[in-house]
C-alpha cells in the first residue's frame, strides 16, 4: 500500500519560494497567477499494513516527522490504484 | 567547567567549537557523539553549528530523533546548561526546547557576514557578563535563520524577557535592513523559560579571538564559565 503526503506552509507564513516562483510566471506573461505556494511530497510505501491501521500511522508520521506543525500544514491520501493490486 | 560539544553526521561548526572552549579558553572540553546515550558528566551541553543529516527534511529534523538527544532533553528539564549555535538553535526548536521555527531567509539567500547583536536580557548564565543594550559583532552563516512563531507567543517571549539577542545596527538600533534573515521581532537569540536553554542564529566561537575579527563571541562562553 502507499500513501501521498503533501506538506506545505501555513496560510499564516510566508512563503518567498513560492513568491519568487510566482513573480517569475508573473514576468513570463501569465498575468492569471494569483498566488503560488511550494511544498513538498513525499510518497510512502508500507509493507503489513491493514488501509485502517495505515490511516492512523500516515497522519501521526506526517505530524510528528514529515511537518513542523509550528509552520507547516499537510494532507494526506492513500493511492487508490495500489489498494487494488 | 566541563563542555561537551555534540557531533552529528554533517555537523561543521564542531572543531571550531571545541577549540574556542579548550584552546581560547581553557575549559575541559569533549566531544559527544550523537549516537551514544553518555553525557560524560559535562556541565554544558554545545550543539554547534553545521548541516545535521545534510539539512534534509528541514534544518535540525532529522536530528532531534539522535539517540544522544533524549539525554539532552532530560539534561536540559533537569536545569542543565545547553547552548545551540545556528543548527543547533534550529534541532532546539524541532526538538521543541525552544518555541517557534526556521524559515528560508527573507531574501532567499545564504548569508555569511558579520551582524551586530543587542543584548536584551543580561541575567541569564549565558550574557551575565555583558550589559543591557551592548552590541556585540559576531557572524551569521545560515540559509534557514528567519525567525518565525505566531503571534501569541512572540508576545509570551517578550513578557518573559525570553528574546536575548536581536539583530540591530551598528548603533544598536533595530531597522528592516539590519534584520539581515527577516526574523520576527528581529530574534537573534532565545532562552527557554526556565532560563537554562539558549539558541541563537550566530557563531560566537566564530568571535573568540582577535584574529578572526571580533572578541565579542567570548562574552558568552566566559558568562557560562562563570555561572
Amino acid at each position: 500500500m502507499r500513501a501521498r503526503i503533501l506538506v506545505s506552509f501555513k496560510e499564516s507564513v510566508l512563503d518567498p519560494q513560492g513568491q519568487t516562483v510566482k513573480n517569475a510566471l508573473l514576468t513570463l506573461g501569465y498575468g492569471f497567477i494569483a498566488d503560488v505556494r511550494q511544498g513538498k511530497v513525499f510518497e510512502i510505501s508500507m509493507d503489513g499494513l491493514t488501509e485502517e491501521q495505515a490511516r492512523r500511522a500516515i497522519p501521526e508520521i506526517a505530524h510528528k516527522v514529515l511537518a513542523n506543525p509550528v509552520i507547516e500544514k499537510f494532507t494526506w491520501e492513500i493511492l487508490e490504484e495500489e489498494k487494488k493490486a | 567547567m566541563k563542555f561537551g560539544v555534540v557531533v552529528f553526521p554533517g555537523s561543521n561548526c564542531d572543531h571550531d567549537t571545541f577549540f574556542a572552549l579548550k584552546g581560547v579558553l581553557h575549559q575541559e572540553t569533549v566531544y559527544l557523539w550523537h549516537k551514544n546515550h553518555d553525557l560524560q558528566g559535562v556541565d554544558c551541553v554545545v550543539l554547534p553549528g553545521g548541516f545535521s543529516y545534510g539539512d534534509y527534511l528541514r534544518s535540525g529534523a532529522i536530528a532531534r530523533f539522535s539517540p544522544l538527544m533524549q539525554e539532552v532533553r532530560e539534561f536540559a528539564e533537569r536545569g542543565g546548561l545547553v547552548l545551540g549555535i545556528c543548527n543547533g538553535f534550529q534541532v532546539l526548536l524541532e526538538l521543541g526546547l525552544l518555541p517557534g521555527a526556521m524559515l528560508r531567509n527573507k531574501n532567499l539567500k545564504f548569508l555569511c557576514q558579520f551582524v551586530h547583536l543587542r543584548v536584551e536580557n543580561p541575567e541569564t548564565p549565558f550574557t551575565r557578563r555583558s550589559r543591557r543594550g551592548q552590541v556585540l559583532q559576531i557572524p551569521i552563516a545560515h540559509f534557514d535563520g528567519q525567525y518565525f512563531a505566531p503571534a501569541e507567543t512572540l508576545s509570551d517571549l517578550e513578557a518573559h524577557g525570553q528574546v536575548v539577542f536581536r539583530y540591530v545596527d551598528e548603533t544598536g538600533e533595530t531597522t528592516e535592513k539590519a534584520n539581515v534573515n527577516g526574523s520576527a521581532a528581529s530574534i537573534a537569540g532565545l532562552i527557554n523559560r526556565h532560563g537554562n536553554v539558549l539558541g541563537m542564529m550566530p557563531h560566537p566561537e566564530r568571535a573568540s579571538e582577535a584574529l578572526l575579527g571580533s572578541e565579542d563571541g567570548r562574552l558568552i562562553f566566559e558568562s557560562l564559565i562563570q555561572s
